[in-house]
């Protein structure tokens, strides 16, 4: 589904990516984790297009995002829940979602509201309001919802945790294991290595702008050494 | 006698507010003060003036005035500010670089025109007075008032209520969200432009007719009120523009009637200094952000 291959990437004077390999096969879920810094969000709005890509590839089936512009690269399905929600907090929970079937641009769609509403209840009671009254983790569901609406083939996810409460925390990740049961293929930036380890079947650990780790999830998991060394797990509890 | 003179002011503020909507929906949009709009207002009243003196109906001339301002208005975002956009905060370059657009096409049409104030013929909107509780009302007065209520309402339909009108507030709201969700922002910003420059050329040609007196400086003294008008209504703010428009249009032929004529300007502006030193955000202004922008 994914397949990027020596991504190198330059941004605000420092070379973020160097030489990053990288794949995500249909229906997988693959966490992207590391300490912050390392580059995991550089990598993300590179496949989006935000960030232009120094040199590599970014496959997505026979096209190559390296040269897209980010409207682009979401009306091919490859859409993106950026970190710290980004909802258009001037407008309803409604129109929020409307918005994000822009995105389609004439693909068949596969949700719509009503599945969205069925997944994250809460929008439902909250959608005539105002996207910005809600709650960071109201926000992070609606974030989410958006790209649903946009039928996404393939899902990217910034940092859905960071700055919520630990129950909350659970019920957006309980969501995404739904998603992942329904067969969504996701790749997951996460600073919480427990939690993007818990939901992933693979996973790859980026440092300095370098993978120096990949495996499966579990195996990673179960190595509290290299876990605990790149990661600092502990400061996480 | 007073409710005449208030009847008068509706219809003055209503084309105020064709023009002052266009103006503050580019504030509301992109935060820049689009100072070649007066001379999009004029261009308007121009294209009409030349479409009916070359045997065209008004109606042709109204819609071609229309069309050619609103294609008029995305040029100057593309030439003027686009780059500029581009480069981060820009606020205080789009002021000098639309500033220098508006010379431009002055020049031009100041070229067209031989500097002559012209007149659209005598006959262009019939002279039909109606009379009606004790009113008197022109059928041009009439004509003002429908176009600039038909227009806003369409303008606020479009804005408010369509899908494209909700990229265009979304792309205020949050740009990079925008296009993550597939928004194409540099086509949502030509639209706007054209709307903003369509609404400035239906001024332009209502206010041709009304006052019969077209020429290549008409703009300037309505680019000065429609700039008080922003920030009297609240800058970004559509309802704002609305409300601070009609106010000035009665302020105005009020003072004309009741005061001596050289005061109503120095009156206009000392009553939005008033309502500013009350409330200084505008009357529908919020703190730092329009009805159509939210905070990055």
């Amino acid at each position: 589904m994914l397949d990027i291959s020596d991504l190198e990437v330059h941004y605000d004077g420092i070379h973020a990516l160097r030489g990053v390999s990288l794949n995500v096969g249909t229906g997988e879920v693959v966490a992207l984790i590391g300490p912050n810094g390392a580059g995991k969000s550089t990598l993300i709005n590179a496949v989006s297009g935000l960030v232009p890509a120094a040199s590599g590839a970014i496959r997505v089936g026979n096209d190559d995002l390296t040269r897209f512009k980010p409207w682009t690269v979401s009306a091919k399905g490859v859409l993106q829940v950026p970190e710290g929600r980004q909802v258009f907090s001037e407008m309803t929970v409604l129109e929020n979602l409307q918005l994000g079937a822009t995105a389609l641009h004439g693909r068949p769609r596969d949700a719509g509201v009503e599945d969205v509403f069925e997944l994250f209840p809460i929008l439902e009671e909250r959608s005539s309001q105002l996207a910005g009254s809600l709650s960071g983790g109201q926000q992070q569901m609606l974030a989410i919802g958006r790209a649903l609406m946009g039928s996404p083939k393939l899902l990217l996810l910034d940092e859905p945790s960071l700055g919520l409460a630990p129950v909350v925390i659970s019920q957006v990740f309980a969501a995404l294991k739904k998603l992942k049961e329904q067969g969504m293929t996701i790749l997951l930036i996460e600073q919480n290595a427990t939690l993007a380890l818990e939901l992933s079947n693979r996973a790859y650990i980026l440092d300095q702008g370098r993978i120096v780790l990949s495996g499966d999830s579990a195996d990673l998991a179960a190595d509290e050494g290299v876990v605990a060394h790149y990661l600092g797990v502990d400061a996480e509890e | 006698m007073l409710l005449q003179q208030l009847l008068n002011g509706l219809v003055v503020g209503g084309v105020y507010a064709l023009f002052a909507v266009g103006f503050n929906l580019i504030f509301g949009v992109q935060r820049f003060l689009n100072l070649a709009h007066g001379a999009v207002f004029m261009t308007g009243a121009f294209v009409a003036y030349y479409t009916v003196e070359a045997g065209g109906p008004l109606v042709l001339g109204f819609l071609a005035a229309v069309v050619s301002a609103g294609l008029l208005s995305v040029l100057i975002e593309i030439v003027c500010f686009r780059r500029l956009r581009k480069s981060g905060d820009a606020e205080f370059g789009a002021i000098l670089s639309s500033m220098g657009a508006s010379l431009v096409i002055m020049t031009v049409w100041q070229w067209i025109s031989q500097t002559q104030v012209v007149r659209f013929p005598f006959d262009t909107v019939p002279v039909v007075i109606f009379r009606f509780w004790g009113l008197r009302v022109s059928l041009l007065q009439v004509i003002m008032i429908v176009a600039a209520v038909v227009i806003v309402m369409i303008m606020a339909w479009f804005i408010y209520r369509t899908s494209f009108g909700r990229q265009v507030r979304a792309v205020t709201d949050n740009e990079k969200a925008a296009m993550l969700v597939g928004v194409n922002p540099n086509r949502t910003y030509n639209m706007t432009y054209f709307i903003s420059g369509a609404l400035a050329g239906a001024a332009g040609v209502l206010v041709g007719l009304a006052f019969n007196n077209i020429n290549y400086m008409m703009g300037e003294p309505y680019l000065l009120f429609g700039f008080a008008i922003i920030i009297l209504g609240g800058l970004g703010s559509i309802p704002g523009a609305l409300l601070a428009s009609l106010i000035f249009g009665m302020v105005q032929t009020l003072s004309i009637a009741y005061l001596p004529s050289g005061l109503t300007t120095a009156f206009i502006f000392s009553a939005m200094f008033l309502i500013l030193l009350v409330k200084p955000t505008g009357l529908m202004g919020r703190e730092e952000a329009g009805s159509l922008r939210g905070r990055r």
